[in-house]
């Protein structure tokens, strides 16, 4: 184990640019400033299109950084992130394989023999509630149960860190309560760092530590960072009727409206 | 529509076509045979040639040639398509300089490669089956190319962030797709691997439903070309319920695999 003292993921001074077509480049994130703590909650909040999933992207090793540096517990990102865990936002599951078989398989490629992989992967899908889907395809799932079978083949693996890029996003608004106090259960019971992705800044507020706001794009920067001190546990459908749970909503939104409204406008003027 | 209505129905056309068929071959109408029987035979004639050739067994000799060309066909077409297939899409580099032979190949009717082949081959099965694989390879080559490059990002960027190595990510991730990819063009490939043993046959062979037909064309046995296409098609018809069961069997992740058909 590294000292718990490092973060689990910081950022120092990370821009991230794309090349686009005819010389040009993009600048999608600019000198981010972001550190995530050993067991620390973090949503990042920011309007459509702000550069949110490029920064967990960088995070996870699959985008390199134009400047800055990312380091993972204090060590120097180089190539993939190996400590990471990443929940994408589309659906990412392998279509051939049973339920059971997608989670296991983050063990088997680790070289867990097959018949224990297999073991843990059923009581991981009990966990998550789909202890007796472990046979079906993905395509016999809804779009719930798909996610859930995602958490369970991300947490199989055991990360130190968890990234998660919307998760819930495609998820109807009652399935998107129950997935997010299931996703705060499971982070109970043993404490990741966890950057969440979102563009619901109630759902932010409800689940993370700290809330991260993001400006528009292009070139958007990290403008905001509160940190939430609501009682944990939580449960989802409470904390929202919470007194301070209002008053944070209020004070983040007046920042968070401004950058929203930005976008709209040059999604307008384009 | 109930299903026994369907087949009802589906039974009707047929046997209200050979019944057209038998009488305008066989009664005058206006003092004329609409379908004079040395270019149209008649349904009973074809009927008594395809009992004939299975009561006395010759028939076969020769479905057992044709399939034993058409598997040989379908199975060296099909490992050459995949592992080029897997090649090309791997190394992009190799697939951008072979890009215009492989058009230009697949663009060729293939037809005219059976003089070359039999010229090569001799007129035993093989130049039947290089006609087939010459079918067969591009169907597969293309689809597995597909497969294999169409696996979508996301998937594969979870494949990584799962720990899968080069190696394990071929097996897991590429392996499944393309050949998912393979299975749904089975029909076809399987098609094309029977037209290129027929088809070799026609034009020159000593055994096969391809020398059956060409043999009854010689003589003018109108019946017996017939009778040979009948056979034709059931064999065909019976091979294509094989491979959907095939199909069946190892798609069952697919979601139309498995509601429809």
């Amino acid at each position: 184990m590294t000292p718990s003292t490092a973060a689990a993921v910081s950022l120092d001074g990370t821009t991230v640019a794309f090349r686009l077509a005819g010389g040009r480049t993009y600048t999608a994130v600019e000198t981010a400033q972001l550190s995530v703590e050993d067991g620390e909650f973090v949503a990042i909040v920011g309007p459509t299109g702000c550069g949110k999933s490029t920064l967990l992207n960088v995070a996870a090793g699959l985008l390199k950084p134009a400047a800055g540096s990312v380091r993972i517990f204090g060590q120097p990102l180089a190539g993939l992130n190996r400590e990471a865990g990443y929940l994408f936002q589309a659906d990412a599951l392998f279509p051939w394989k049973t339920a059971l078989e997608n989670v296991a398989i983050g063990l088997e490629v680790a070289g867990t023999p097959a018949r224990e992989a297999a073991a843990k992967a059923q009581q991981w899908l009990t966990s998550v509630g789909l202890g007796a889907f472990g046979n079906r395809y993905p395509h016999m799932l809804s779009g719930g149960q798909r996610k859930r079978v995602g958490l369970a083949q991300v947490l199989i693996r055991n990360p130190r860190i968890i990234l998660m890029d919307e998760p819930f996003g495609p998820l109807d608004a009652q399935t998107r309560q129950i997935m997010g106090n299931l996703l705060l259960d499971l982070w109970n019971a043993d404490r990741k760092a966890v950057l969440f992705v979102t563009h619901d800044l109630e759902e932010a507020i409800a689940l993370a530590d700290r809330v991260v706001i993001m400006s528009a794009g292009p070139a958007s920067r990290i403008i905001g960072d509160w940190r939430v001190t609501l009682a944990r546990p939580r449960d989802i459908f409470e904390v929202r009727m919470k007194h301070e749970f209002h008053e944070l909503h209020r004070e983040i939104w007046q920042t968070l409206k401004a950058e929203v409204e930005k976008t709209y406008k040059q999604a307008e003027a384009v | 529509m109930s299903r026994l209505g369907l087949l009802a129905l589906q039974l009707l056309v047929a046997i209200v076509a050979i019944a057209l068929w038998q009488f305008f071959a066989t009664v005058p109408v206006f003092g004329r045979i609409l379908l004079p029987p040395f270019f149209f035979s008649n349904p009973v004639d074809v009927f008594s040639q395809v009992v004939k050739w299975f009561s006395t067994g010759a028939i076969w000799k020769h479905l057992a040639i044709t399939l034993w060309e058409s598997i040989l066909a379908f199975a060296i077409g099909s490992l050459g398509g995949v592992l080029v297939g897997f090649w090309f899409a791997r190394k992009p580099l190799v697939a951008a300089v072979f890009d215009p032979y492989v058009k230009m190949a697949n663009a060729l009717p293939r037809v005219v490669l059976a003089p070359i082949f039999t010229l090569w081959l001799g007129l035993g099965i093989w130049s039947k089956v290089a006609l087939g694989v010459t079918l067969v390879f591009f169907i597969v080559f293309f689809n597995v190319y597909q497969g294999v490059k169409e696996v979508s990002t996301v998937v594969r960027d979870n494949a990584r962030m799962l720990g899968m190595s080069e190696r394990q990510l071929m097996r897991h991730v590429y392996w499944p797709s393309a050949l998912s990819w393979m299975f749904s063009s089975l029909h076809t490939s399987v098609g094309f691997a029977v037209v290129g043993a027929v088809v070799g046959e026609y034009l020159g062979s000593a055994a096969g439903l391809g020398y059956l037909i060409q043999q009854a064309e010689g003589v003018f046995d109108v019946a017996g070309v017939f009778a040979g296409m009948f056979v034709l098609s059931a064999f065909v018809i019976l091979i294509d319920i094989c491979v959907t069961l095939v199909e069946r069997r190892l798609l069952v992740w697919r979601p139309d695999a498995a509601e429809g058909r």
